[in-house]
């Protein structure tokens, strides 16, 4: 149940009559299952096309003559050296280097960029970036658009079919088809998909065309969350917090090399004496042994019962038939194939460092 | 004659001859989702009403199954071992979770009946 005060999606009415099972995330009340429920909605996406409602996330249009400059400083970004309609994972990161929010950056025009924020990071990003924005001739503008993410094999497919041509457009890079629409190539559950802000009554135009195609079926936030984990992405407030810096988190591919040596974003230094010291933990895949979940909280130990670590993630892998979790294991037990042991209801159970992601990413890159 | 009990835990009592088979309700494997894990209790396990007897697994969440009167476990479902599915699709059959003997039947006269129960969820 949620509370009264929780927002409501815009199509929260197309939802109820999906038969959506909602329930509070982020300040939001969410569909979290439909009547197929989330071990269907989890395989449906990884095998045709998944319908996500995400409107609950932020999108930001930063623009003006010193727009670059703001989100170098905000961001570790060379945002200069993106091409236009080309998209990059970053964050905004405090002084002393921890992760405030992860976003996706997009170039729009030569001054002009879509950042797409977090659900419960959204009002900390807007006030953060409006006071960085004091300091810089360029404009902050929070859009008001229902934003859905159309995810899995056949969502190019479904797209076409609703008139939308997605042809040429390649993994991280988003374009504006349409007046006030956003549309990038990415999502979070490892599926090649797309993410489209686009205002209300257009979106109920397509929601409506999309549904009409029996390859399309609507997926809550459960297998949303199944998706990624097995995906291996990172859940801001859990795999990755203002605690967590970008070395530890095993992010630092997000972050252009000479940026890390000489960028002038918030964080910058505190970031190159953690990369220097090495990170004490470090993220790790977590594959626990037989059928039992590990959740977020357990703790790790390592074969000699000392502490190792915790788990920050942890669920059913639906695709992988197996349970599947994200933690931070202590940096001399990150290797893959080491074992380490996660305590349970007061049994420790064994689980192998993974790999990451547990399903292959099946991105369209060129 | 077995005579059925529920919980307003949303639970089910089959009970015949001093024995109880317990399991969920179709209302509760609803709410839970699609289940993935049933961690059993050992047989002659005592319980004493309310505390922990299983934890049901879905894919999000881990949730207790209470134990809803005393009693000894005589035999766990170790069907669910291998498909803890059963759970959803036969929450009220094949689905059972535990058999346990009865320390003190007239707990049970505290418990509801199909009718009561349906009130309870509607």
């Amino acid at each position: 149940m949620t509370g009264d005060d929780s927002k409501h999606l815009p199509l929260e009415d197309i939802h109820t009559a999906a038969g959506a099972r909602f329930g509070a995330f982020a300040g939001w009340s969410m569909p979290l299952t439909y009547p197929a429920g989330v071990m269907k909605e989890h395989l449906h996406t990884r095998e045709h096309a998944g319908l996500f409602d995400i409107s609950h996330m932020k999108l930001f249009e930063v623009s003006g003559p010193q727009a670059v400059a703001l989100l170098n400083r905000a961001c570790p970004l060379d945002a200069g050296a993106l091409e236009i309609s080309q998209s990059k994972l970053s964050f905004f990161l405090n002084e002393a280097g921890g992760i405030l929010d992860d976003l996706i950056v997009t170039r729009l025009g030569d001054t002009r960029f879509m950042v797409v924020a977090n659900a419960g990071n959204a009002v900390a990003d807007e006030k953060h970036l409006r006071e960085l924005a004091t300091n810089f001739d360029v404009k902050v503008e929070p859009l008001d658009r229902v934003f859905l993410a159309i995810q899995g094999p056949e969502a190019w497919a479904v797209l076409s079919r609703a008139g939308i041509e997605t042809g040429s457009l390649l993994f991280m890079h988003g374009v504006e088809p349409r007046k006030d629409w956003f549309m990038s190539r990415s999502g979070y559950t490892g599926e090649d998909g797309f993410e489209i802000g686009l205002p209300e009554a257009d979106a109920r135009d397509l929601v409506a065309k999309l549904l009409g195609d029996e390859r399309v079926l609507w997926i809550g936030l459960a297998a949303r969350d199944s998706l990624r984990l097995e995906a291996g992405l990172c859940l801001h407030g859990q795999d990755i917090t203002p605690e967590t810096d970008p070395a530890a988190a095993a992010l630092m591919w997000a972050i252009p090399r000479d940026i890390r040596a000489s960028g002038a974003f918030i964080g910058a230094d505190a970031l190159r004496a953690a990369v220097e010291r090495g990170p004490a933990q470090k993220r790790v895949g977590l594959k626990p042994e037989g059928r039992q979940p590990v959740r977020a909280g357990a703790a790790l130990f390592d074969a000699d019962g000392n502490p190792a670590g915790h788990v920050t993630s942890g669920g059913f892998g639906p695709s992988s038939g197996h349970p599947v979790a994200i933690g931070y294991v202590a940096t001399a037990l990150a290797k893959p194939g080491t074992r380490v042991f996660a305590e349970v209801r007061g049994t420790k159970i064994p689980v192998d460092i993974s790999s990451l992601p547990f399903t292959p990413h099946r991105y369209r890159k060129g | 004659m077995a005579t059925t009990y529920f919980t307003s835990d949303h639970e089910w009592l089959r009970v015949d001859g001093g024995i109880a088979t317990v399991g969920i309700t179709d209302y509760a494997q609803e709410q839970l989702g699609d289940l993935v894990f049933v961690e059993l209790p050992e047989t002659g396990k005592k319980l004493t009403k309310g505390d922990t007897a299983v934890v049901v697994e879905s894919v999000k969440a881990a949730s207790d199954v209470y134990a809803p009167v005393d009693g000894e476990i005589t035999e766990a479902n170790g069907t669910l071992s291998s498909d803890p599915s059963l759970v959803n699709s036969a929450a009220t059959g094949a689905g059972w979770l535990w058999k346990m003997k009865l320390a003190d039947e007239s707990q049970l006269a505290g418990l509801m009946d199909e009718a009561a129960y349906k009130a309870h969820i509607a």
